[in-house]
């Protein structure tokens, strides 16, 4: 028993200890973001890597959600001759939740990952220890860019996203379903608040961007160097990024709306 | 201190350690090593495997923290510098990794450059300059256009070599340089390390096992075993010492005080329990 709470405790000292470190990372980082004026290129690279690499899946998954919304949202709504609804509708749950949280998922398996494991492969190998050597820092230079590039590239995603199921609601609604284009529109504009709900859901993709960033080069940076470590931290990133974008989503929304 | 192995009394030191502890998880690594290690000179470090010696290296370089003890590089005790101070001492530091450490989304070119365009504003045409003739020096003026991925063992350490002389630096550690060259590129490497170590008064830390190479250039030699500076000096003195230890070292000998074989239980016990076991 004794034995029992003492793990118990232990695990949990170990938790705390590992979330100091990975705040103080964090500072570091932020401290280090100042550093990237003037060397835009960092930020442009990064953005590349993480953002438009990711655009394909992003723009393929909100294509299929959009449509689904529609065909899902028409069914329902059909049977109480609301189907004009429609656009408001697939316009509401996509900017307030699907949008910012399904990019976010996607972003943490697809980038989140990448980031990670390209980090804790470049620890393995020594090259993080060689760029201090050259004195470079890998706060600057390796974990500010992507930490920037992830809080910028997220929200612009989750635009993408919505912007594209709508499209794909507007493909299966009006076009395969006969609900008529008019509604399907102006329903949209006159009740989806750009402040309330699209700026909202923005904020969230910030939130959400930020986080998963943060988990994803801890993660990377913190790893045991061997091959069995860094996949365990990509593994690690994506578990908990998934969780704590769905956590903080579930938060935000309270606070929100 | 009386007991500071100073290689030579005329030599002013650039690098000072003294009473260095260091343990990782409960194995101690060292136990009160001291050290000059004197300015412009090539000092190799030698020891039987897992004694510590790349520690040692990172430890010099602040990338790993000591338990006790100090470790003067230039005059500033490298363990309780800022991380700005740390990084502007780097700066004249350059360190040859055992894996070379290359960017691998870096080209060989790119990769040498790379501290050149960090911490300089010279025009690209200079720096173009400056890499062709590292990597000429090197032997790769070719392979500018490769990966580190399509590097052997061998030609990575010479590109992290020409990479590591790019700025010039007053002090340059080598880990493990001449491990995977072969006979020609070893005997160009020799001459590269003793021609820039004297040509610009770098001063050179060498880790190796290659005992002909390594002494063959050396001005001292340190060999650390268990913790502790075993035995000290030219390498002529080295050869001439009668100690029973630096014999067996230096001609390779399974028997004698060094044990070839890691501390464990005995091997009649160890092979019958794991019968019944």
């Amino acid at each position: 028993m004794v034995d029992l709470l003492q793990r118990f405790g232990r695990g949990w000292i170990g938790a705390f200890e590992r979330f100091g470190r990975a705040t103080l990372f964090l500072l570091q980082v932020i401290i280090g973001l100042p550093s990237l004026f003037g060397r835009g290129f960092l930020l442009v690279k990064q953005l590349y890597s993480t953002g438009v690499m990711t655009l394909l899946i992003i723009l393929v998954s909100g294509l299929f959600v959009g449509m689904v919304l529609a065909l899902q949202g028409y069914n329902s709504l059909v049977r109480f001759s609301a189907e004009e609804a429609l656009g408001q509708f697939v316009a509401l749950v996509l900017f307030r939740e699907l949008a910012p949280v399904l990019t976010a998922l996607l972003f943490a398996g697809r980038a989140g990952s990448a980031m990670t494991s390209e980090i804790g492969l470049m620890k393995a190998t020594e090259q993080l220890a060689g760029l201090e050597m050259m004195a470079v820092d890998p706060y600057k230079r390796v974990y500010a860019p992507r930490l920037l590039a992830a809080f910028i590239a997220v929200p612009a995603l989750t635009a993408m996203f919505g912007a594209v199921a709508i499209l794909g609601g507007h493909l299966v609604g009006v076009e395969m379903l006969g609900v008529d284009a008019g509604a399907y529109w102006s329903q949209m504009q006159s009740e989806v608040s750009f402040r309330h709900d699209v700026l909202s859901g923005m904020l969230k993709a910030l939130v959400f961007g930020f986080v998963i960033c943060w988990i994803a080069i801890f993660e990377g940076a913190d790893c045991i160097p061997t091959s069995e470590g860094v996949s365990s931290a990509t593994t690690r990133t994506v578990v908990y990024s998934s969780l704590a974008v769905l956590g903080l989503d579930f938060v935000l929304t309270a606070l929100m709306f | 201190m009386s007991n500071v192995i100073t290689l030579d009394e005329n030599a002013e030191s650039l690098v000072k350690i003294r009473d260095l502890h260091f343990q990782r998880g409960s194995k101690q690594i060292f136990r009160g090593i001291e050290m000059d290690l004197p300015r412009g000179q090539i000092t190799t470090i030698m020891g039987p495997s897992g004694t510590g010696k790349t520690t040692l290296l990172k430890l010099i370089g602040g990338q790993l923290k000591p338990a006790k003890g100090s470790i003067e590089v230039d005059g500033q005790n490298v363990p309780k510098l800022s991380r700005s101070a740390l990084y502007a001492l780097r700066k004249r530091m350059g360190m040859l990794f055992q894996s070379g450490a290359l960017l691998t989304d870096l080209t060989v070119f790119d990769n040498v450059a790379f501290p050149v365009r960090e911490h300089t504003d010279l025009p690209e045409s200079l720096v173009r300059h400056l890499v062709l003739m590292r990597l000429h020096a090197v032997g790769l003026r070719g392979a500018r256009d490769l990966y580190p991925a399509e590097l052997s063992g061998g030609m990575a350490r010479r590109v992290a070599l020409a990479r590591a002389l790019i700025l010039d630096p007053t002090m340059i550690m080598y880990d493990e340089p001449f491990t995977g060259q072969d006979p020609i590129s070893m005997g160009v490497l020799l001459d590269l390390i003793k021609t820039v170590n004297s040509a610009l008064g770098l001063t050179s830390i060498i880790v190796s096992h290659d005992l002909h190479e390594s002494m063959s250039i050396s001005d001292y030699v340190v060999i650390v075993s268990d913790g502790v500076v075993v035995e000290a000096g030219t390498p002529e003195a080295l050869r001439a010492s009668e100690s029973p230890w630096v014999q067996q070292f230096l001609q390779g000998k399974s028997d004698g005080p060094v044990p070839f074989q890691l501390e464990a239980p005995d091997y009649r016990d160890d092979l019958l329990g794991a019968k019944h076991g």
